[in-house]
């Protein structure tokens, strides 16, 4: 194994063609001064790695499996980059003849090329369409022990973070074979996160295997790793002495008390996450409902239009999904903003001070929304593709992990609430709106155009409610029914919030989530969102205009 | 953009034909009536507008072929729009005011709850043809999707044997469905010797979109360095955001696999499959099926739709079978009059989608190969184990004490839904 390891970081190095000059001059003065018998016994081994090949393109998986235990034990230069192109599922055989290809998309066409670029016979081919080849096909058993062959392969990669990943991928099923392996690797290895990572390993196999003073070293490696290998080697280790038996349980202690700690991180963090959510969902609606008095049922059918313009913007720039949903952001908020502002002027202005009226029509709208979704985009979901920069998880350490998506949601949302909160305090519209709301006779006879402030405000609330849309688009289904799951929260966050409140509705909707994580873990999911419910039934009843009532003259009325 | 327009073309068109076929067929009094009765409206409109297509598809192709008894077939659609006590009137609808002799519909559990009673009064038939919790078995209802024992137990067979899952995680939406199934599994797994604190249960509600403690606690139980496998139940919208939380949070099917009941071509066409490859699911059917047939039908199916990007799925095969089954017996019965074709039913033989042959049994259920397949990147499944030969549908599973020793049988004399073999009684109750 190390001197196939060798081989391939050469491979790094030397251009391919070079290297196959030089591979071929070794062998070939190998040849020469070899005696005659150790070409014969290599015979096989050639013909059988030949056979591993073929047997590739067959169905069988076990057949498969051993087959992939061959190449990697014979490790030929072809080795890494088919195995790589396996777990893609961009290997492709032949249909005549079963020649191995690589796959490649190139604008809409399929390019394979042969695999063994040494035979004049295979040449690549372009086409439109995949017929004539056949995918190699891996199950989870296969890409599961490929991925190990490969981490072994890979214990030398220049790469940190691909050694790190390696060694990772070992730890997940730590053997003996891999510990010399890593013996050797670990003298030469200048990252730090790889050195940690290789003593943990080294450490997990010591303890299983080592006599007492190398467990006992084990022991105190293990105590300060989080990896749930070392935890898992701890629990299963049968200490031949009460003393290591003691030091084992109080690194088993020492690991617990820590989990627990990242733990309960890990959960206010959810809890901010699904905050954050339910305050931008509940923006919008604190200034429709909160500011304007208008109880909007199509709230959640405004955030469905955003979620299906990020949609539709992903779908004229295909090329670029980074920078769509930076796109997508102004362009929900005026989409949004301009189906608000035609509800505003076509239905709700004509029922102001009639709030029952209002409901049942905006709850007619938002039906009316909801099928016109449905005809033009189908009534299946649609999918918004998650950019690259927004997928994966920011790994602090091996038990906490923030995902990323999650992470800019929370910036989002505090983002979208200070740019309100600005356009509230700071702008005349938001000067406008605030006097509009709090004495209409009196704005108007100020000389403010009530009419139109009230249109831009309504516009102003479902613009939010359309970035929102853009957020949710990025976690859950794109579908005609998105709002209906967010219009009831809405509602919650606003009143539990204080009507009219901003900061109320941020608060209530940050701390509506970090209640509704801390009692999922006990509760169960259905539960928790009850137990919610009737919480802030509760605390209606004893503070009836929320957590943070508007005082004054304006909340009399 | 095109795409859509395309597709309000094709549901033009198929509008255009049915009422042309409707229209046309009027001034022949007699035709054989067919009831479509899939919410076209609503949240299930989703999934079930495909099977209104499926069944308006088969009858053309009878039709064509000369239609049944020397009469053509008739569609007559409906749309309960997803709303359950709907069903009930349009079922009622279908049957006294149509007349129609049979009738292909329903999806969820809970629609097929409603109707039953309406069958049962006017005694016509129902093919149903999506995997459900069983546990029933109506005279007038013929159930053409998997019962638990032809997709749930065979599922958690192939992880438990060829994957040596030690651990299992048990998440479904909270519904009928997913606890029945659930309480089924739980039974199976704890006879199989798996202990109690390897199996985590969790439910959540419908729609369920914020999956971050429960992937995180599913990550958690499954890092004790056994096996494990999460086997979901979870309904359609919710299974996205799940799949998604999942690759943020870093586990990938190689860790830990997700066999999902409820996650089928039509729910993966056009969606970021990025984040599913790799996890399974079990069916009775996948589009990737290498069979005559089921190569005869996706041609046929993307010309009838008129929409080569169209996927085929489970319950369209089903409701292939049962519409395949139901014209046997009424060529056998030489009748369409529901009372005889019911009798004429059991035993009838057609091809499946997969190559082989399903039949009708005595109690109501097919028989079907159990496929298992992996979620390529495409949206489609590569089927990576199936069952030797067909299992047949089992109406009362053996798992739970209460209904292991229940049988159905509605062949005379025996013409029982739920016959106790011990006490040697009927209950009479009429599901």
């Amino acid at each position: 194994m190390p001197l196939s390891a060798t081989t391939v970081s050469v491979k790094k190095t030397f251009p391919p063609l070079l290297f196959f000059f030089v591979s071929f001059f070794i062998s070939f003065f190998m040849l020469m001064s070899m005696a005659q018998q150790t070409v014969a016994s290599e015979i096989p081994a050639e013909s059988s790695l030949e056979d591993a090949w073929k047997t590739l393109s067959q169905k069988n998986y076990n057949k498969k499996s051993g087959a992939i235990e061959v190449i990697a034990q014979q490790n030929p230069p072809e080795a890494r980059p088919a195995m790589k192109a396996m777990l893609e599922g961009q290997l492709y055989y032949a249909k005549r003849g079963k020649a191995l290809y690589f796959l490649k998309e190139v604008n809409d066409n399929y390019e394979f090329t042969p695999l063994f670029d040494t035979d004049p016979a295979l040449k690549p081919v372009l086409q439109e369409n995949r017929r004539g080849f056949k995918k190699v096909k891996v199950n989870n058993r296969l890409r599961r022990m490929i991925r190990q062959l490969l981490a072994v392969m890979q214990l030398k990669h220049e790469d940190a973070d691909i050694r790190l990943a390696a060694v990772q991928e070992l730890l997940k099923n730590p053997e003996t074979e891999a510990a010399d392996l890593v013996k050797n690797a670990i003298g030469k290895e200048t990252d730090q996160r790889v050195i940690t990572s290789m003593q943990t390993l080294l450490a997990v196999i010591q303890l299983e295997n080592g006599d007492e003073t190398a467990q006992l070293a084990a022991i105190n490696t293990l105590a300060n790793s989080l990896n749930s290998s070392a935890m898992n080697a701890l629990t299963a280790y049968q200490a031949p002495t009460k003393a290591l038996e003691n030091k084992a349980q109080s690194a088993i202690n020492k690991i617990n008390d820590k989990r627990d700690l990242y733990a309960k991180a890990e959960t206010i963090f959810f809890g901010l996450s699904l905050g954050s959510v339910l305050a931008l969902s509940a923006i919008g609606l604190a200034i429709t409902f909160g500011v304007m008095g208008v109880i909007n049922m199509a709230h959640g059918e405004l955030m469905m239009i955003g979620a299906y313009t990020t949609y539709v913007v992903q779908l004229l720039m295909p090329d670029n999904i980074a920078m769509s949903i930076l796109v997508a952001i102004p362009a929900a908020f005026i989409v949004s903003g301009l189906v608000g502002i035609a509800i505003e002027r076509g239905v709700i202005r004509h029922l102001y001070g009639r709030p029952l009226e209002t409901l049942l029509a905006t709850f007619g709208v938002s039906l009316v929304l909801q099928q016109t979704v449905r005809s033009i985009f189908s009534p299946l979901n649609r999918s918004v593709e998650t950019p690259e920069w927004m997928s994966g998880a920011w790994q602090i350490n091996e038990v906490l992990a923030l995902t990323w998506n999650r992470l800019y949601i929370i910036f989002f949302c505090l983002a979208v609430f200070m740019a309100l909160i600005a356009v509230m305090k700071k702008t005349s519209l938001g000067l406008q709106v605030r006097a509009v709301s709090q004495n209409r006779t009196m704005a108007r006879a100020m000389g403010v155009r009530s009419k139109w402030v009230d249109a831009l405000t309504f516009g102003l609330g479902s613009g939010i409610a359309g970035l929102a849309g853009v957020a949710l688009s990025l976690l859950t289904n794109v579908g005609p029914n998105l709002g209906q799951a967010y219009i009831i929260d809405s509602f919650m966050v606003v009143v539990f919030g204080g009507v009219g409140n901003l900061w109320g509705t941020l608060v209530a909707g940050m701390s509506l989530g970090v209640i509704n994580k801390l009692l999922e873990p006990w509760a169960g999911a259905v539960l928790a969102k009850i137990l919610v419910l009737i919480f802030i039934i509760l605390f209606i009843q004893k503070r009836p205009k929320g957590l943070f009532p508007q005082r004054g003259r304006a909340a009399e009325d | 953009m095109i795409k859509t327009t395309l597709k309000k073309l094709a549901i033009a068109a198929a509008i255009t034909t049915a009422s042309l076929a409707s229209t046309g067929m009027a001034w022949a009094e007699d035709t054989i009536k067919v009831g479509v009765l899939h919410s076209l409206s609503g949240t299930m409109a989703i999934s079930e507008t495909t099977l209104k297509d499926t069944m308006l598809m088969l009858i053309e192709e009878q039709n064509k072929k000369g239609g049944l008894l020397g009469k053509k077939l008739e569609a007559v659609v409906v749309d309960p729009a997803s709303n359950w006590p709907l069903f009930a009137e349009k079922a009622r609808e279908l049957i006294s005011k149509n007349k129609t002799d049979v009738v292909f519909g329903c999806w969820t559990s809970v629609s097929r709850k409603s109707v039953l009673p309406v069958f049962e009064e006017l005694n016509s038939i129902l093919f149903y043809p999506v995997q459900y919790e069983g546990e029933e078995s109506s005279k007038n209802v013929f159930y053409t999707g998997a019962a638990p024992n032809q997709q749930a137990v065979p599922a958690v067979d192939y992880l438990m044997n060829d994957i040596g899952v030690k651990r299992w995680v048990l998440a479904g939406t909270d519904y009928v469905y997913p606890r029945t199934t659930n309480k089924i599994l739980k039974a199976y797994l704890i006879a199989k010797g798996v202990k109690e604190k390897d199996i985590m249960i969790n439910y959540t509600p419908f729609g369920h979109s914020d999956w971050q403690s429960i992937v995180s606690d599913i990550k958690k139980f499954g890092n004790t360095g056994k096996k494990t496998a999460v086997v979901s139940t979870i309904n359609g919208d919710a299974n996205i955001p799940f799949y998604k939380e999942l690759g943020n949070q870093g586990i990938s099917a190689e860790d830990i696999p997700v066999i999902a009941f409820s996650v089928g071509e039509e729910e993966l066409s056009g969606l970021d499959t990025k984040p599913l490859v790799g996890h399974l699911a079990a069916w009775n059917y996948f589009m990737s099926v290498e069979s005559d047939e089921n190569e005869e039908f996706i041609d046929a199916w993307k010309k009838f739709i008129k929409n080569k990007d169209r996927v085929t799925n489970d319950p369209m095969e089903a409701h292939y079978i049962g519409f395949n089954m139901w014209v046997k017996a009424v060529e056998k019965a030489g009748t369409t009059d529901p009372s005889v074709v019911q009798k004429a039913l059991i035993g009838v033989s057609v091809p499946n989608l997969s190559g082989g042959y399903s039949a009708m049994m005595p109690n109501h259920h097919i028989t079907k190969p159990v496929l298992i397949g992996e979620i390529q990147k495409d949206g489609q499944f590569d089927i990576v184990w199936e069952t030797s030969g067909l299992v047949a549908g089992d109406a009362w599973s053996d798992y739970l004490p209460g209904s292991k020793d229940l049988i159905a049988d509605w062949r005379s004399p025996l013409s029982c839904g739920n016959y106790n073999v011990k006490t040697k009684k009927c209950s009479g109750q009429n599901y």
